[in-house]
Protein backbone atom coordinates (compact mmCIF):
# COMPACT_ATOMS: atom_id res chain seq x y z
CA UNK A 1 0.00 0.00 0.00
CA UNK A 2 1.54 3.18 -1.23
CA UNK A 3 -0.04 5.51 1.29
CA UNK A 4 1.03 3.53 4.35
CA UNK A 5 4.50 3.09 2.95
CA UNK A 6 4.73 6.89 2.75
CA UNK A 7 3.91 6.98 6.42
CA UNK A 8 0.77 9.09 6.07
CA UNK A 9 -2.93 8.28 6.02
CA UNK A 10 -3.21 5.10 8.02
CA UNK A 11 -6.67 5.93 9.43
CA UNK A 12 -9.95 4.31 8.35
CA UNK A 13 -10.70 7.19 5.93
CA UNK A 14 -7.47 6.58 4.08
CA UNK A 15 -8.20 2.88 3.96
CA UNK A 16 -11.64 3.56 2.55
CA UNK A 17 -10.14 5.82 -0.07
CA UNK A 18 -7.62 3.17 -0.92
CA UNK A 19 -10.38 0.61 -1.28
CA UNK A 20 -12.41 3.02 -3.41
CA UNK A 21 -9.50 3.62 -5.74
CA UNK A 22 -8.97 -0.10 -6.03
CA UNK A 23 -12.60 -0.76 -6.95
CA UNK A 24 -12.60 2.11 -9.43
CA UNK A 25 -9.40 0.78 -10.91
CA UNK A 26 -10.99 -2.64 -11.32
CA UNK A 27 -14.02 -1.12 -13.02
CA UNK A 28 -11.85 0.84 -15.42
CA UNK A 29 -9.71 -2.19 -16.07
CA UNK A 30 -12.68 -4.48 -16.72
CA UNK A 31 -13.46 -5.88 -20.11
CA UNK A 32 -16.92 -4.28 -20.16
CA UNK A 33 -15.50 -0.81 -19.56
CA UNK A 34 -12.89 -1.35 -22.21
CA UNK A 35 -15.55 -2.56 -24.61
CA UNK A 36 -17.69 0.55 -24.12
CA UNK A 37 -14.98 3.19 -24.25
CA UNK A 38 -12.49 3.23 -27.06
CA UNK A 39 -8.74 3.16 -26.41
CA UNK A 40 -7.72 6.74 -25.86
CA UNK A 41 -11.12 7.72 -24.51
CA UNK A 42 -10.91 10.11 -21.60
CA UNK A 43 -13.14 7.73 -19.67
CA UNK A 44 -10.41 5.15 -19.87
CA UNK A 45 -7.28 7.13 -19.24
CA UNK A 46 -8.53 10.21 -17.43
CA UNK A 47 -8.45 13.78 -18.69
CA UNK A 48 -5.77 16.32 -18.14
CA UNK A 49 -5.89 19.37 -20.35
CA UNK A 50 -3.45 18.90 -23.21
CA UNK A 51 -3.76 19.36 -26.97
CA UNK A 52 -3.53 15.60 -27.35
CA UNK A 53 -6.39 14.96 -24.93
CA UNK A 54 -8.47 17.72 -26.50
CA UNK A 55 -8.20 15.86 -29.77
CA UNK A 56 -8.99 12.54 -28.12
CA UNK A 57 -12.23 13.88 -26.66
CA UNK A 58 -13.61 14.31 -30.18
CA UNK A 59 -11.89 11.37 -31.83
CA UNK A 60 -13.21 8.84 -29.34
CA UNK A 61 -16.71 10.22 -29.36
CA UNK A 62 -19.70 9.72 -31.62
CA UNK A 63 -19.63 13.49 -32.09
CA UNK A 64 -16.70 12.88 -34.40
CA UNK A 65 -19.39 12.23 -37.03
CA UNK A 66 -20.52 15.82 -36.65
CA UNK A 67 -17.45 17.80 -35.68
CA UNK A 68 -13.83 17.69 -36.76
CA UNK A 69 -11.12 17.79 -34.12
CA UNK A 70 -10.36 21.40 -34.92
CA UNK A 71 -12.48 24.20 -36.31
CA UNK A 72 -11.65 27.65 -37.61
CA UNK A 73 -11.27 30.12 -34.83
CA UNK A 74 -13.86 32.49 -36.23
CA UNK A 75 -16.36 29.62 -36.48
CA UNK A 76 -16.80 29.51 -32.72
CA UNK A 77 -17.80 33.16 -32.52
CA UNK A 78 -21.45 33.37 -31.53
CA UNK A 79 -21.71 36.71 -33.31
CA UNK A 80 -20.97 34.98 -36.62
CA UNK A 81 -23.42 32.05 -36.63
CA UNK A 82 -25.74 33.08 -33.79
CA UNK A 83 -25.90 29.30 -33.29
CA UNK A 84 -28.93 29.26 -35.59
CA UNK A 85 -28.12 26.11 -37.54
CA UNK A 86 -27.17 24.17 -34.45
CA UNK A 87 -30.24 25.39 -32.59
CA UNK A 88 -32.47 24.34 -35.48
CA UNK A 89 -30.99 20.87 -35.18
CA UNK A 90 -31.38 20.89 -31.44
CA UNK A 91 -35.02 22.00 -31.76
CA UNK A 92 -35.58 19.08 -34.10
CA UNK A 93 -34.23 16.73 -31.42
CA UNK A 94 -36.34 18.40 -28.75
CA UNK A 95 -39.41 18.08 -30.99
CA UNK A 96 -38.65 14.41 -31.59
CA UNK A 97 -38.38 13.72 -27.87
CA UNK A 98 -41.51 15.64 -26.91
CA UNK A 99 -43.31 14.27 -29.96
CA UNK A 100 -42.63 10.68 -28.93
CA UNK A 101 -44.08 11.48 -25.53
CA UNK A 102 -47.21 12.89 -27.18
CA UNK A 103 -47.58 9.83 -29.38
CA UNK A 104 -48.18 7.67 -26.31
CA UNK A 105 -51.44 9.49 -25.65
CA UNK A 106 -52.70 10.58 -29.06
CA UNK A 107 -55.11 8.73 -31.36
CA UNK A 108 -55.33 9.99 -34.96
CA UNK A 109 -59.06 9.55 -35.56
CA UNK A 110 -61.61 12.30 -36.02
CA UNK A 111 -63.67 11.01 -33.12
CA UNK A 112 -60.80 10.58 -30.63
CA UNK A 113 -58.09 13.06 -31.57
CA UNK A 114 -59.42 16.16 -29.86
CA UNK A 115 -60.49 14.16 -26.80
CA UNK A 116 -57.05 12.58 -26.37
CA UNK A 117 -55.38 15.97 -26.59
CA UNK A 118 -57.82 17.28 -24.02
CA UNK A 119 -57.05 14.34 -21.73
CA UNK A 120 -53.34 14.89 -22.28
CA UNK A 121 -53.76 18.50 -21.19
CA UNK A 122 -55.70 17.73 -18.04
CA UNK A 123 -55.06 14.15 -17.01
CA UNK A 124 -51.46 13.29 -17.85
CA UNK A 125 -48.48 14.21 -15.69
CA UNK A 126 -46.51 16.94 -17.52
CA UNK A 127 -48.81 16.40 -20.50
CA UNK A 128 -49.67 20.05 -20.82
CA UNK A 129 -46.05 21.15 -20.41
CA UNK A 130 -44.76 18.73 -23.02
CA UNK A 131 -47.47 19.66 -25.50
CA UNK A 132 -46.69 23.34 -25.00
CA UNK A 133 -42.99 22.64 -25.51
CA UNK A 134 -43.77 20.75 -28.68
CA UNK A 135 -45.93 23.53 -30.06
CA UNK A 136 -43.68 26.46 -29.14
CA UNK A 137 -40.61 24.53 -30.15
CA UNK A 138 -42.18 23.90 -33.55
CA UNK A 139 -42.91 27.57 -34.17
CA UNK A 140 -39.42 28.41 -32.97
CA UNK A 141 -37.89 25.87 -35.32
CA UNK A 142 -39.65 27.39 -38.34
CA UNK A 143 -38.29 30.73 -37.21
CA UNK A 144 -34.76 29.52 -36.51
CA UNK A 145 -34.45 27.64 -39.80
CA UNK A 146 -35.65 30.75 -41.59
CA UNK A 147 -33.24 32.98 -39.69
CA UNK A 148 -30.42 30.51 -40.33
CA UNK A 149 -31.11 30.81 -44.05
CA UNK A 150 -31.03 34.60 -43.82
CA UNK A 151 -27.78 34.49 -41.88
CA UNK A 152 -26.23 32.26 -44.50
CA UNK A 153 -27.38 34.55 -47.27
CA UNK A 154 -26.02 37.69 -45.62
CA UNK A 155 -22.64 36.01 -45.18
CA UNK A 156 -22.59 34.95 -48.83
CA UNK A 157 -22.04 31.44 -47.52
CA UNK A 158 -24.01 29.86 -50.37
CA UNK A 159 -21.24 30.66 -52.84
CA UNK A 160 -18.88 28.11 -54.31
CA UNK A 161 -18.20 25.44 -53.09
CA UNK A 162 -21.37 25.54 -51.00
CA UNK A 163 -24.01 25.92 -53.74
CA UNK A 164 -25.34 22.41 -53.34
CA UNK A 165 -25.58 22.67 -49.58
CA UNK A 166 -27.65 25.83 -49.98
CA UNK A 167 -30.12 23.92 -52.12
CA UNK A 168 -30.25 21.14 -49.54
CA UNK A 169 -30.92 23.89 -47.01
CA UNK A 170 -33.86 25.23 -49.02
CA UNK A 171 -35.26 21.68 -49.12
CA UNK A 172 -34.81 21.50 -45.34
CA UNK A 173 -36.74 24.75 -44.93
CA UNK A 174 -39.59 23.34 -47.03
CA UNK A 175 -39.59 20.11 -45.03
CA UNK A 176 -39.67 22.10 -41.81
CA UNK A 177 -42.70 24.05 -43.05
CA UNK A 178 -44.41 20.81 -44.09
CA UNK A 179 -43.66 19.20 -40.72
CA UNK A 180 -45.12 22.19 -38.94
CA UNK A 181 -48.15 22.32 -41.23
CA UNK A 182 -48.95 18.59 -40.93
CA UNK A 183 -48.65 18.86 -37.16
CA UNK A 184 -51.02 21.81 -37.18
CA UNK A 185 -53.99 19.58 -38.03
CA UNK A 186 -53.45 16.94 -35.39
CA UNK A 187 -55.16 18.56 -32.36
CA UNK A 188 -58.34 18.50 -34.46
CA UNK A 189 -59.76 21.68 -32.99
CA UNK A 190 -61.38 24.55 -34.86
CA UNK A 191 -58.01 26.29 -35.28
CA UNK A 192 -56.41 23.19 -36.81
CA UNK A 193 -59.29 22.33 -39.10
CA UNK A 194 -59.74 25.76 -40.61
CA UNK A 195 -56.10 26.70 -40.85
CA UNK A 196 -55.53 23.51 -42.79
CA UNK A 197 -58.63 24.11 -44.89
CA UNK A 198 -57.26 27.49 -45.92
CA UNK A 199 -53.81 26.04 -46.52
CA UNK A 200 -54.91 23.09 -48.63
CA UNK A 201 -57.34 25.26 -50.61
CA UNK A 202 -54.30 27.34 -51.56
CA UNK A 203 -52.52 24.23 -52.81
CA UNK A 204 -55.65 23.32 -54.75
CA UNK A 205 -54.87 26.25 -57.05
CA UNK A 206 -51.95 24.32 -58.53
CA UNK A 207 -52.42 24.51 -62.30
CA UNK A 208 -53.84 21.51 -64.17
CA UNK A 209 -53.53 19.07 -61.26
CA UNK A 210 -55.07 21.32 -58.58
CA UNK A 211 -57.89 18.99 -57.61
CA UNK A 212 -55.68 15.92 -57.74
CA UNK A 213 -53.05 17.54 -55.54
CA UNK A 214 -55.71 18.48 -53.05
CA UNK A 215 -57.19 14.98 -53.13
CA UNK A 216 -53.83 13.32 -52.53
CA UNK A 217 -53.15 15.68 -49.64
CA UNK A 218 -56.53 15.23 -48.00
CA UNK A 219 -57.05 11.57 -48.80
CA UNK A 220 -60.61 12.49 -49.75
CA UNK A 221 -62.61 15.40 -51.13
CA UNK A 222 -62.95 17.08 -47.77
CA UNK A 223 -60.85 17.16 -44.62
CA UNK A 224 -61.83 14.24 -42.43
CA UNK A 225 -60.72 10.98 -40.86
CA UNK A 226 -58.55 10.04 -43.84
CA UNK A 227 -56.82 13.39 -43.82
CA UNK A 228 -56.04 13.09 -40.15
CA UNK A 229 -54.49 9.64 -40.51
CA UNK A 230 -52.58 10.67 -43.61
CA UNK A 231 -51.14 13.78 -42.00
CA UNK A 232 -50.38 11.92 -38.81
CA UNK A 233 -48.24 9.39 -40.65
CA UNK A 234 -46.58 12.17 -42.63
CA UNK A 235 -45.93 14.11 -39.44
CA UNK A 236 -44.56 11.38 -37.19
CA UNK A 237 -42.86 9.10 -39.68
CA UNK A 238 -42.37 10.06 -43.26
CA UNK A 239 -41.34 13.70 -43.04
CA UNK A 240 -39.00 13.14 -40.06
CA UNK A 241 -37.41 10.26 -41.95
CA UNK A 242 -36.87 12.39 -45.04
CA UNK A 243 -35.65 15.42 -43.12
CA UNK A 244 -33.12 13.32 -41.18
CA UNK A 245 -31.61 12.12 -44.45
CA UNK A 246 -31.38 15.65 -45.78
CA UNK A 247 -29.91 16.85 -42.50
CA UNK A 248 -27.25 14.15 -42.66
CA UNK A 249 -26.26 15.27 -46.14
CA UNK A 250 -26.38 18.91 -45.02
CA UNK A 251 -24.04 18.38 -42.07
CA UNK A 252 -21.72 16.15 -44.06
CA UNK A 253 -21.42 18.77 -46.77
CA UNK A 254 -20.68 21.49 -44.24
CA UNK A 255 -17.52 19.59 -43.33
CA UNK A 256 -16.67 18.51 -46.85
CA UNK A 257 -16.96 22.07 -48.12
CA UNK A 258 -14.33 23.15 -45.63
CA UNK A 259 -16.32 23.91 -42.50
CA UNK A 260 -18.51 26.94 -42.15
CA UNK A 261 -17.82 29.88 -44.44
CA UNK A 262 -15.98 33.06 -43.67
CA UNK A 263 -14.46 35.00 -42.10
CA UNK A 264 -15.89 37.93 -44.00
CA UNK B 1 0.75 -16.67 -62.29
CA UNK B 2 -1.48 -13.73 -62.88
CA UNK B 3 -2.14 -12.72 -66.41
CA UNK B 4 0.09 -9.96 -67.69
CA UNK B 5 -1.80 -7.28 -69.63
CA UNK B 6 -1.26 -7.23 -73.37
CA UNK B 7 0.28 -3.78 -73.55
CA UNK B 8 2.81 -4.60 -70.85
CA UNK B 9 3.84 -7.78 -72.64
CA UNK B 10 4.29 -5.80 -75.84
CA UNK B 11 6.33 -3.20 -74.08
CA UNK B 12 8.51 -5.84 -72.45
CA UNK B 13 9.12 -7.54 -75.79
CA UNK B 14 10.06 -4.26 -77.43
CA UNK B 15 12.35 -3.47 -74.57
CA UNK B 16 14.04 -6.85 -74.66
CA UNK B 17 14.65 -6.49 -78.37
CA UNK B 18 16.08 -3.04 -77.83
CA UNK B 19 18.29 -4.29 -75.03
CA UNK B 20 19.66 -7.04 -77.20
CA UNK B 21 20.43 -4.49 -79.92
CA UNK B 22 21.43 -1.40 -78.01
CA UNK B 23 23.38 -3.11 -75.26
CA UNK B 24 24.83 -1.17 -72.38
CA UNK B 25 24.15 2.26 -73.76
CA UNK B 26 20.42 1.72 -73.60
CA UNK B 27 20.44 0.42 -70.08
CA UNK B 28 22.50 3.33 -68.99
CA UNK B 29 19.95 5.70 -70.35
CA UNK B 30 17.34 4.11 -68.18
CA UNK B 31 19.47 3.54 -65.08
CA UNK B 32 18.37 5.31 -61.92
CA UNK B 33 20.19 8.34 -60.75
CA UNK B 34 22.75 7.50 -58.14
CA UNK B 35 25.09 10.37 -57.62
CA UNK B 36 24.25 13.72 -59.02
CA UNK B 37 27.24 15.45 -57.51
CA UNK B 38 29.58 13.11 -59.28
CA UNK B 39 28.04 13.81 -62.61
CA UNK B 40 28.40 17.52 -62.29
CA UNK B 41 32.13 17.12 -61.97
CA UNK B 42 32.23 14.58 -64.73
CA UNK B 43 33.11 15.21 -68.34
CA UNK B 44 30.90 17.56 -70.34
CA UNK B 45 27.84 15.86 -71.74
CA UNK B 46 28.36 13.98 -74.92
CA UNK B 47 25.27 14.13 -76.97
CA UNK B 48 24.73 10.75 -78.48
CA UNK B 49 21.92 9.02 -80.16
CA UNK B 50 20.70 6.54 -77.57
CA UNK B 51 18.79 4.51 -80.06
CA UNK B 52 15.67 5.67 -78.29
CA UNK B 53 15.03 2.50 -76.36
CA UNK B 54 12.35 4.03 -74.24
CA UNK B 55 10.71 5.57 -77.25
CA UNK B 56 7.31 5.93 -75.59
CA UNK B 57 8.85 7.99 -72.81
CA UNK B 58 11.13 10.25 -74.74
CA UNK B 59 8.42 12.71 -75.65
CA UNK B 60 7.31 13.05 -72.07
CA UNK B 61 10.62 13.09 -70.22
CA UNK B 62 11.43 16.60 -69.03
CA UNK B 63 14.47 18.12 -70.71
CA UNK B 64 16.48 18.46 -67.53
CA UNK B 65 16.09 14.77 -66.77
CA UNK B 66 17.25 13.84 -70.26
CA UNK B 67 20.16 16.17 -69.84
CA UNK B 68 21.00 14.63 -66.50
CA UNK B 69 20.78 11.17 -67.98
CA UNK B 70 23.21 12.12 -70.75
CA UNK B 71 25.67 13.53 -68.28
CA UNK B 72 25.37 10.38 -66.24
CA UNK B 73 26.10 8.30 -69.29
CA UNK B 74 29.15 10.33 -70.07
CA UNK B 75 30.39 9.88 -66.53
CA UNK B 76 29.80 6.16 -66.67
CA UNK B 77 31.63 5.93 -69.97
CA UNK B 78 34.55 7.71 -68.36
CA UNK B 79 34.45 5.23 -65.45
CA UNK B 80 34.47 2.27 -67.80
CA UNK B 81 37.43 3.74 -69.60
CA UNK B 82 39.46 3.36 -66.41
CA UNK B 83 39.17 6.93 -65.08
CA UNK B 84 38.46 7.10 -61.34
CA UNK B 85 35.06 8.46 -60.46
CA UNK B 86 36.01 11.18 -58.02
CA UNK B 87 33.19 11.04 -55.50
CA UNK B 88 32.42 8.49 -52.82
CA UNK B 89 28.77 9.04 -53.49
CA UNK B 90 29.27 7.46 -56.86
CA UNK B 91 30.64 4.27 -55.41
CA UNK B 92 27.49 2.28 -56.10
CA UNK B 93 27.65 3.20 -59.71
CA UNK B 94 31.35 2.36 -59.80
CA UNK B 95 30.83 -0.98 -58.14
CA UNK B 96 28.24 -2.04 -60.65
CA UNK B 97 30.36 -0.68 -63.40
CA UNK B 98 33.33 -2.76 -62.27
CA UNK B 99 31.27 -5.90 -62.53
CA UNK B 100 29.87 -4.84 -65.84
CA UNK B 101 32.26 -6.50 -68.31
CA UNK B 102 31.73 -9.88 -66.75
CA UNK B 103 28.01 -9.52 -66.65
CA UNK B 104 27.38 -8.10 -70.08
CA UNK B 105 26.93 -11.54 -71.50
CA UNK B 106 24.29 -12.47 -68.99
CA UNK B 107 21.88 -9.73 -69.99
CA UNK B 108 18.90 -12.02 -69.96
CA UNK B 109 19.69 -13.57 -66.58
CA UNK B 110 18.71 -12.26 -63.10
CA UNK B 111 21.13 -9.41 -63.31
CA UNK B 112 20.57 -6.95 -66.10
CA UNK B 113 23.08 -5.87 -68.70
CA UNK B 114 25.83 -3.81 -67.24
CA UNK B 115 25.37 -5.63 -63.97
CA UNK B 116 22.41 -3.48 -62.89
CA UNK B 117 19.96 -5.01 -60.53
CA UNK B 118 17.48 -2.15 -60.90
CA UNK B 119 15.95 -0.45 -63.83
CA UNK B 120 13.91 2.67 -64.34
CA UNK B 121 10.27 1.76 -64.53
CA UNK B 122 8.80 5.15 -64.99
CA UNK B 123 9.52 8.80 -64.71
CA UNK B 124 6.80 10.69 -62.90
CA UNK B 125 6.54 14.19 -64.20
CA UNK B 126 6.44 16.91 -61.60
CA UNK B 127 3.07 18.16 -62.78
CA UNK B 128 1.37 14.82 -62.26
CA UNK B 129 2.13 14.76 -58.56
CA UNK B 130 -0.66 16.32 -56.58
CA UNK B 131 0.68 19.37 -54.91
CA UNK B 132 -1.15 20.46 -51.82
CA UNK B 133 -0.45 23.91 -50.60
CA UNK B 134 -1.52 24.04 -46.99
CA UNK B 135 -2.37 27.57 -46.02
CA UNK B 136 -1.94 28.01 -42.32
CA UNK B 137 -5.39 28.43 -40.81
CA UNK B 138 -6.17 29.80 -37.43
CA UNK B 139 -7.89 26.85 -35.79
CA UNK B 140 -8.98 25.94 -32.31
CA UNK B 141 -9.88 22.63 -30.75
CA UNK B 142 -13.55 21.69 -31.04
CA UNK B 143 -13.34 20.58 -27.44
CA UNK B 144 -13.57 22.70 -25.40
CA UNK B 145 -14.07 25.80 -27.56
CA UNK B 146 -17.02 24.75 -29.73
CA UNK B 147 -18.59 22.01 -27.63
CA UNK B 148 -18.85 24.10 -24.48
CA UNK B 149 -20.49 26.85 -26.50
CA UNK B 150 -22.96 24.46 -28.07
CA UNK B 151 -23.71 22.94 -24.71
CA UNK B 152 -24.39 26.36 -23.24
CA UNK B 153 -26.68 27.40 -26.07
CA UNK B 154 -28.58 24.11 -25.97
CA UNK B 155 -29.05 24.46 -22.22
CA UNK B 156 -30.29 28.03 -22.54
CA UNK B 157 -32.65 27.07 -25.34
CA UNK B 158 -34.06 24.22 -23.25
CA UNK B 159 -34.48 26.53 -20.30
CA UNK B 160 -36.20 29.21 -22.37
CA UNK B 161 -38.63 26.76 -23.98
CA UNK B 162 -39.40 25.00 -20.71
CA UNK B 163 -40.09 28.22 -18.83
CA UNK B 164 -42.09 29.70 -21.69
CA UNK B 165 -44.12 26.47 -21.99
CA UNK B 166 -44.80 26.42 -18.28
CA UNK B 167 -46.17 29.96 -18.48
CA UNK B 168 -47.95 30.11 -21.83
CA UNK B 169 -50.47 27.49 -22.84
CA UNK B 170 -50.66 26.24 -26.40
CA UNK B 171 -54.07 26.98 -27.91
CA UNK B 172 -56.66 24.25 -28.00
CA UNK B 173 -59.97 25.55 -29.30
CA UNK B 174 -63.22 23.65 -29.44
CA UNK B 175 -63.64 20.37 -31.31
CA UNK B 176 -63.30 20.70 -35.07
CA UNK B 177 -66.65 21.33 -36.73
CA UNK B 178 -66.89 21.33 -40.50
CA UNK B 179 -70.20 23.16 -40.38
CA UNK B 180 -69.03 26.08 -38.27
CA UNK B 181 -66.53 28.27 -40.11
CA UNK B 182 -64.70 30.65 -37.80
CA UNK B 183 -64.54 34.25 -38.92
CA UNK B 184 -61.85 34.95 -39.99
CA UNK B 185 -60.23 31.61 -40.99
CA UNK B 186 -56.49 32.00 -41.07
CA UNK B 187 -53.70 29.72 -42.21
CA UNK B 188 -50.67 29.08 -39.96
CA UNK B 189 -48.64 32.26 -39.58
CA UNK B 190 -45.93 31.26 -42.05
CA UNK B 191 -48.56 30.92 -44.77
CA UNK B 192 -50.33 34.18 -43.92
CA UNK B 193 -48.19 36.05 -46.44
CA UNK B 194 -49.64 33.82 -49.15
CA UNK B 195 -53.15 34.22 -47.79
CA UNK B 196 -52.63 37.95 -47.84
CA UNK B 197 -51.56 37.77 -51.48
CA UNK B 198 -54.76 35.86 -52.22
CA UNK B 199 -56.77 38.93 -51.29
CA UNK B 200 -54.98 40.92 -54.01
CA UNK B 201 -54.40 38.55 -56.88
CA UNK B 202 -55.96 35.67 -58.72
CA UNK B 203 -55.30 32.38 -56.88
CA UNK B 204 -53.15 31.16 -59.77
CA UNK B 205 -50.85 34.13 -59.23
CA UNK B 206 -50.92 34.39 -55.46
CA UNK B 207 -51.08 30.71 -54.58
CA UNK B 208 -48.83 29.20 -57.22
CA UNK B 209 -46.86 31.62 -59.38
CA UNK B 210 -45.50 34.01 -56.75
CA UNK B 211 -44.43 31.38 -54.19
CA UNK B 212 -43.14 29.13 -56.97
CA UNK B 213 -40.99 31.85 -58.51
CA UNK B 214 -39.80 32.98 -55.08
CA UNK B 215 -38.78 29.44 -54.20
CA UNK B 216 -36.91 28.90 -57.46
CA UNK B 217 -35.13 32.24 -57.10
CA UNK B 218 -34.05 31.41 -53.57
CA UNK B 219 -32.94 27.87 -54.39
CA UNK B 220 -30.87 29.02 -57.35
CA UNK B 221 -29.41 32.08 -55.67
CA UNK B 222 -25.87 30.58 -55.77
CA UNK B 223 -26.10 30.31 -59.55
CA UNK B 224 -27.72 33.69 -60.09
CA UNK B 225 -25.24 35.52 -57.89
CA UNK B 226 -21.97 35.29 -59.82
CA UNK B 227 -20.09 37.66 -57.54
CA UNK B 228 -17.39 35.57 -55.83
CA UNK B 229 -16.86 37.94 -52.91
CA UNK B 230 -18.51 37.46 -49.55
CA UNK B 231 -17.64 40.92 -48.27
CA UNK B 232 -20.79 42.91 -47.53
CA UNK B 233 -19.22 45.95 -49.20
CA UNK B 234 -18.97 44.06 -52.51
CA UNK B 235 -22.45 42.61 -52.33
CA UNK B 236 -24.65 45.65 -51.98
CA UNK B 237 -26.99 44.54 -54.75
CA UNK B 238 -27.44 40.96 -53.50
CA UNK B 239 -27.92 42.12 -49.92
CA UNK B 240 -30.46 44.78 -50.82
CA UNK B 241 -32.41 42.36 -53.03
CA UNK B 242 -32.55 39.75 -50.29
CA UNK B 243 -33.52 42.33 -47.69
CA UNK B 244 -36.32 43.53 -49.97
CA UNK B 245 -37.43 39.92 -50.35
CA UNK B 246 -37.46 39.39 -46.59
CA UNK B 247 -39.27 42.67 -45.98
CA UNK B 248 -41.87 41.80 -48.62
CA UNK B 249 -42.82 38.57 -46.84
CA UNK B 250 -42.45 39.99 -43.36
CA UNK B 251 -44.83 42.84 -44.13
CA UNK B 252 -47.35 40.49 -45.75
CA UNK B 253 -47.20 38.08 -42.80
CA UNK B 254 -47.59 40.90 -40.28
CA UNK B 255 -50.54 42.37 -42.15
CA UNK B 256 -52.13 38.94 -42.51
CA UNK B 257 -51.55 38.17 -38.84
CA UNK B 258 -52.55 41.35 -37.09
CA UNK B 259 -54.32 43.62 -39.54
CA UNK B 260 -56.98 41.23 -40.82
CA UNK B 261 -60.22 40.85 -38.92
CA UNK B 262 -63.65 39.43 -39.64
CA UNK B 263 -64.16 38.51 -43.26
CA UNK B 264 -60.39 38.97 -43.64
CA UNK B 265 -61.04 42.70 -43.86
CA UNK B 266 -58.36 45.20 -42.98
CA UNK B 267 -58.54 46.25 -39.33
CA UNK B 268 -56.23 48.06 -36.96
CA UNK B 269 -55.20 45.77 -34.12
CA UNK B 270 -55.30 48.63 -31.59
CA UNK B 271 -58.88 49.57 -32.40
CA UNK B 272 -60.33 46.08 -32.81
CA UNK B 273 -59.27 42.80 -31.22
CA UNK B 274 -56.40 40.75 -32.64
CA UNK B 275 -57.45 37.70 -34.64
CA UNK B 276 -54.31 35.68 -34.33
CA UNK B 277 -53.62 32.23 -32.90
CA UNK B 278 -50.33 30.38 -33.00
Amino acid sequence: MATTADGKGSGPAAKLKEKGNEVWGNVQGSQAWGAIFRPGSVFRKGYTDSPRNRSYVIMNNVLYHLHPVKVKRHAVKVSYTLCLGGLSFFLFILLTVTGIFLMFFYRPTATDAWQTVQTLETGVAFGSLVRNMHRWGAHLMVLSVFLHMSRVFYHGAYKSPREFNWIIGVVLLLLTLLLSFTGYLLPWDQLALWAVTVGTNMMGYTPVFGNEVRFVLLGSKEIGNDTLLRWYVLHVLMLPFVIVIFMAVHFWRVRKDGGISGPL
Amino acid sequence: MTEVPEHLLKRAAARKAALAGGGDEAVEAAAPEVAESAEVEAAPPVVQDTGDVITEDVGGVPAHLLERSRRRKAAAAAGEGGAAVPSAAASTATATKAKAPAMTAGAASGVGPGGHTQRLLTVVKAGSIQQTKGEAQDKVHTWPHLLSLEFASVLSMTAIITIFSALVKAPLLGLADVNRTPNPSKAPWYFLGLQELLTMFHPMVAGVTVPGVALVLIAFAPFLDKNPSNKPADRKYAISMFTLFLMFWAVLVIIGSFFRGEGFNFVLPWTSKVFFEL
